[in-house]
């Protein structure tokens, strides 16, 4: 495997760190005066998604990691693994509970979303930014009452719940923010 | 694709580093100190361990490399031992692989020589000139000064000249860098460098100017030792905001040491695989042949400005920096 000198670092390179693959944020030269010259590197741990900063002497080469993201469909659940499949090569990959995390709750056949996959290896999923998901689930709401205001909890198909305004009903698709978790608008039918 | 061709910096900076450059000449005219100019492209060049060189390639008729600059020390020095008196520079310097926040591999730097002013009348006039490029905030306090000795212990709790490898891993452990005995080893002069920059560092100068002076022996310098402690030598770093802004010295005028000191770099470049170099003889020459009693320092005018702009990284005060120079 190819390994990179301090002096290529730069934001997105992965790179191997004490066994797990990493993502790195951010590099820094901390450089004293006239000395030894050192690169003070932030980095996001791609397998449990951790941030952690780390301190390295100029000049030092880190082992690469095989670490490429791919958009993929997500084909479905069958208890143990989740399925995603290649849209062009139909290459099929199954990802664990651990891989999928929080992701899972975002998922729905069929949906693209962005595998990272580590020595071919699926380590974590990414669902799209916005989801549009049907309401399975909510209490009625009062009637006229389109301000939205205070809101009410939905549970969706794929189980996330979300906050909703009062006059969004079961059976209806809304759209969803997965960075944040909130209700974006009624999807447009 | 059009390349991009703009200016890096906003067109205030350009002002700005303009009235920089002529309030600084002015301050050094009105003080009878003569501006000079020395070659950038040299024979030599420093044999600084931790400072990489870009040096010319493919030359006519077989001649030798030559060295961008790193520093004008040396060419200031020979001038200093023909008589010209005090002198001052602004001109560029190149480090290679120095590329981030605070560093450009070619940066702007004033450089002067005092004749007959030791260590503590330098860092008056560092903070004479300061007084008079710099917004008045930065003097509301007066400006500190403290040894490297003390500052070290204060904010890391070890003695700086007294290296116990132990004690410096269990308080780089506790000050939240484990990675530390793996990337110093058994290296005092690391560990120094590792432990000022990443704890120290952050706490100089931040209501104004502070000036951390006698430096360990065992960090590289052109400085003199102190007389009455060899274990120290007479040399400054100023620093603002936690940015190291300049490094003086109290010069070493001694010919034999100073050969003695570029023949330890020399070694060290090859132990840590360095590009040699060759000690400059003209330099030498010059010290031989007798360099006033002086002290001298080299400010960087990139970071100058960045502390009077507020800006927080080297490319919003350079019109071209490296990227799209």
């Amino acid at each position: 495997m190819a390994s990179y000198s301090t002096n290529e670092f730069k934001g997105g390179m992965k790179l191997m760190l004490d066994g797990d693959p990493c993502s790195i944020i951010e590099n820094e030269i901390v450089k004293p005066g006239k000395g030894q010259a050192f690169n003070r590197v932030k980095l996001r741990n791609l397998k449990n998604g951790r941030v952690l900063e780390k301190t390295f002497k100029s000049g030092e080469s880190l082992e690469a990691a095989d670490v490429v993201e791919l958009d993929m469909q997500y084909l479905y659940n069958d208890g143990e693994f989740y399925h995603f499949m290649h849209p062009e090569s139909f290459d099929q990959y199954q990802a664990d509970e651990t891989a999928v995390a929080e992701a899972k709750k975002w998922l729905k056949d069929q949906a693209m979303c962005i595998l990272t996959l580590w020595n071919n290896a699926p380590i974590s999923v990414t669902p799209p930014n916005f989801v549009e998901l049907e309401i399975s689930e909510t209490d009625p709401g009062l009637k006229g009452d389109t301000s939205g205001g205070g809101g009410k909890p939905a549970t969706l198909e794929t189980g996330a719940v979300v906050r909703v305004p009062l006059f969004v009903q079961i059976g209806e698709i809304v759209k969803v923010d997965t960075r944040t978790g909130e209700y974006v608008s009624r999807a447009k039918a | 694709m059009i390349p991009s061709w703009q200016p890096s910096c906003s067109l205030e900076l350009i002002h700005l580093r303009a009235k920089l450059l002529h309030e600084i000449r002015s301050f050094f005219y009105a003080q009878n100190v003569l501006e000079v100019e020395t070659p950038i492209l040299c024979q030599a060049v420093g044999t600084d361990p931790y400072l990489e060189f870009f040096s010319t390639s493919q030359l006519p008729d077989n001649q030798d490399s030559l060295y961008l600059q790193t520093s004008p020390e040396f060419a200031m020095k020979r001038l200093l031992a023909a008589n010209t008196g005090s002198i001052y520079q602004i001109t560029k310097a190149f480090r290679k692989s120095e590329s981030g926040r605070y560093h450009n591999p070619e940066f702007s730097m004033l450089e002067w020589y005092r004749l007959d002013f030791n260590l503590q009348q330098l860092m008056d006039d560092v903070e004479l000139l300061f007084s008079h490029i710099l917004p008045a905030k930065f003097f509301s306090e007066k400006a500190q000064r403290i040894c490297y000795v003390d500052v070290f212990h204060q904010y890391t709790g070890l003695n700086a000249l007294q290296f116990e490898r132990r004690k410096y891993q269990t308080a780089a452990v506790r000050l939240g860098f484990p990675e530390a005995e793996e990337v110093c080893g058994d290296n005092h002069t690391t560990w120094l460098d590792f432990l000022f920059s990443h704890i120290v560092q952050q706490h100089l100068g931040i209501a104004g100017i502070c000036m951390v002076y006698e430096y360990p022996a065992c960090l590289p310098s052109l400085a003199r030792l102190n007389l009455e402690n060899p274990l120290v030598t007479e040399r400054v770093e100023v620093f603002i905001q936690g940015i190291e802004l300049g490094n003086g010295y109290y010069e070493l005028t001694d010919m034999q040491q100073q050969k003695k000191r570029f023949d330890q770099e020399i070694k060290l470049r090859q132990k840590i695989g360095a590009e040699k170099v060759s000690a400059d003889e003209r330099f030498l020459a010059a010290l031989h042949s007798g360099l006033p009693d002086c002290s001298g320092i080299a400010i960087g005018l990139d970071r100058i400005l960045m502390i009077i702009s507020e800006t927080d990284k080297i490319d919003d005060v350079l019109a071209f920096p490296i990227k799209n120079a």
